[in-house]
Formats: C-alpha cells, structure tokens, sequence
C-alpha cells in the first residue's frame, strides 16, 4: 500500500503544490495530468524520496519512506532523463541498470527482453549511435524484467513509435493485473484498464 | 554480483572506452613536472631539492583535472538519479566509485612518479619514498575531491570552484607527501610522515564518503 498525505512542495519562494493526497492500492492506477511545469514531474520525485516534501508524508506499508528499509527495493523510477550510458552497449546498460536496482539478470533475459522492445540486432552496438526512441527503448526494457511492486514513470511514451506504446500500455495492464501499482505522467490519450484508476489534476 | 560490484564494473567499463581522458590526465602530469627541470636550469643541487614538491604539487593538479569526471556524467544522463534510488548505501556507492576513480586517474601518476622523478636526480631511497607516499596520499585526494566534485555539480564554471574548494583541502597531504621525501633524504627517515599519510587516509576513508552522499541529495533535490 501506497499512501501520500498532505504534500507539499516549493522550488525557491514559490508553493509548487499543497495539500496533494491518495492512497494507492495493490492493482491500483494512479495517473497524474497537468500542463508543462505544473509541478508533475516534481511530485514524481517526491514521491521516490528525491525531493524532500516541505510538508506532509510519503509512505510505503505504512512505513515513511525516509524509514523505510525495503521501500527502494520495491521502487523502480524512470524519470525524463534515459539514464543510460552512450559509450555502453543497449545490454552492458540493461543488465548494470537491473544489477543497481538490486536485481541481478542474465545475458540471455537481457538480449530477450532487448529483442521484445523492438531493439534485437541492436544489442551490442553502443548506445550512442542509436536513434532517441531507440534509446528510450533500452530504458524501458527494465520494466520487462522488473519485479518490483511500484512504478513511477515519468513520461515515458516520450519519442515512442506506435507499436512501443502498444507495447507499453500493454506492460502496464500486466503489471497492474499482477497487484503491480503504477504512478505516471503523459500527455498522450493513453487508455489503460486497471482495477482501480485514480487522477490527480495540476493546473497552471 | 552485489550492486557495488556492478558499479565498479560499470565504472572500469566506461574508463577503458574513455581511455583518452585517463591519457590526458597522465600526460598533463608529465608534461608539467618536465618543464620545471627546463625552466630552472640543471643545477643538480637546486633540482634534488625541489623534486618532490614539484612531483607532489604537480601530482594536486592532475588530480584536480579528474575530478570533473568523477560525476558531472552520470548527473547529465541520470545514472547519477538511479543510484541515489539503489537500495545499496549511497556512502558506500562513494566510495566504490572514489576507489575506480583512483585506479583509473591516480594509480597511473603514482607508477609514473619514480621515472619522472629520476629527472630530479632523486636517489633510490627518494624514490621508493615518493611512490609510497603518493601510494598513500593520492586515494585522499580522490576522496577529499570527491565533496567538491559534488558540491558543485551542476553549476556553471564548476571546474575553477573546484579548485578553489579543494585545494586549501590538500595542502595537509601535500605537506606530509613532500615532507616525507625530504626527510628521507636528509636522514630522518620518512616513518613519521608516511604514518600521518597513512591516518589521513583513514580519516578520509571514514568521513568523506558520508559528506559526498549528503552534498549528492542536495544537488539532485
């Protein structure tokens, strides 16, 4: 279980947002909307312990996050930025990805779970000279063999072809039907089944 | 594989495909100690006195150079984000990185020191000195850097405030570092000196990756 209460946020002297709450349960969908600079992507990283809240709580099992031992184990965040490195190969950066996430994979999940996202024959080459879709591809492939409970994507439909997002939308009903929960910001018309689906709505 | 060992892979994986930036540090280093004997003239007398500052201080701003690589590219592309995220201790992913980053920046200047140093008519005995103590000193410098390197990440013209933050830091390394050399040479022997190296590389070892854990949650907030 999942739980936001009362959240805070302020970047300098202005209030970002206040007084943002939920509660997200196992299978539950939680997706956030609101124009550029809103303050979406910063209650994203508040809610991965990135950004401390100037007021209220975050917990995980009704655990604070700040306490919480086993809260970044059950976490896999994918911000805006790949966090992949150019001079690595598509496979060296999935399996040191999973194996900091705390999860190890073998070079055969690796090169499968590259081959599924649309990037097989590309595995070895180095990141760098790949395409940006392409690059956003071997960052997401991480959601295929993550076993966590939570994801909180930030944009992650970002520079996707068609068929990724086909792909994707279908990853995330997986995930919630497995009990997963997911948290996420898009401006694409993405229509995702889930048992329970949640809005929060910023307004400039 | 525990997480800290991926990371270390991770960070020897990318030093051998960046292999120019490791040369250019060692040959900034080269280059440097190589125009003083130039510079000054060949009085054998006034060299063997100035060896060892020269190669330790010489040895500061090499190091200095490094230090930008250290996390300004993992902050750029977000690697830096994932593993404030990793369940491993962030002051233990520090000190995994600081330890790369000694072997792929510093670990060349210490085994290039004794040639360099012949330059400066050193001795033997010199010699063998100089490369222990910047054996000892050098990883102090990694780590001493590695709070300026992320105190200022993500500030423009944060290379000169580097410099300007961590160099006062090394004068206590660089004191011990050339002491220890002259010592020697005069006959005190280098014990003393090498045991205070030794200790502020303890110090070091056990202070400054707490500090660069909490400056990186800082400038990623």
């Amino acid at each position: 279980m999942f739980e936001a209460t009362r959240l805070e946020c302020m970047r300098g002297d202005s209030r970002l947002f206040s007084e943002v709450g939920f509660l997200l349960e196992p299978g539950g969908l939680l997706h956030v909307r609101g124009p550029n600079g809103s303050g979406k992507s910063s209650l994203l990283r508040m809610l991965c312990g990135l950004i401390l809240p100037e007021a209220g709580e975050i917990r995980w099992n009704g655990v604070n996050i700040r306490h919480s031992h086993d809260y970044n184990r059950a976490l896999t965040y994918l911000g805006h930025l790949n966090g992949i490195k150019e001079e690595l190969s598509g496979l060296e950066n999935l399996r040191i990805n999973c194996g900091l996430a705390g999860f190890d994979i073998s070079e055969e999940t690796a090169i499968d779970a590259l081959e599924r996202i649309g990037l097989d024959g590309r595995e070895h080459l180095p990141v760098n000279v790949l395409s940006q879709g392409q690059r956003r591809r071997v960052m997401l492939a991480r959601l295929l063999v993550a076993r966590t409970p939570l994801w909180i994507l930030d944009e992650p439909l970002v520079a996707l072809d068609a068929d990724a997002i086909g792909l994707m939308r279908s990853l995330f009903e997986l995930h919630l039907e497995n009990g997963g929960m997911l948290i996420l910001t898009t401006h694409q018309e993405l229509e995702i089944a889930a048992g329970v689906a949640q809005e929060i709505r910023f307004f400039s | 594989m525990s997480m800290l060992a991926w990371i270390m892979k991770r960070d020897l994986l990318l030093a051998i495909r960046r292999k120019s930036d490791v040369l250019t540090t060692l040959f900034f280093f080269v280059i440097m100690v190589s125009l003083f004997p130039l510079g000054v003239g060949p009085e054998p007398q006034l060299l063997k006195a100035m060896g060892p500052g020269v190669l330790w201080v010489a040895a500061l701003l090499a190091s200095m150079l490094s230090l930008g690589r250290l996390f300004a590219a993992d902050y750029a592309d977000g690697t830096l984000e994932q593993m404030l995220l990793c369940p491993e201790s962030l002051a233990l992913i520090v000190l995994a990185k600081a330890a790369i980053h000694w072997l792929a920046s510093e670990l060349p200047l210490v085994l290039m020191a004794p040639l360099l140093g012949l330059q400066f008519g050193l001795s033997g005995d010199a010699l063998w000195v100089l490369t222990l103590s910047l054996l000892l000193g050098t990883p102090v410098l990694s780590l001493v850097g590695a709070i300026g390197a992320s105190l200022t990440l993500g500030l423009r013209g944060g290379g000169v405030l580097v410099s300007l933050l961590v160099l006062p830091l090394y004068i206590p390394v660089l004191i011990f570092g050339a002491g220890a050399v002259d010592a020697s040479t005069s006959g005190l022997g280098a014990e003393g000196h090498l045991s205070i190296l030794g200790a502020l590389l303890v110090l070091a070892l056990l202070a400054t990756p707490k500090a660069v854990a909490a400056a990186l949650r800082i400038s990623l907030e």
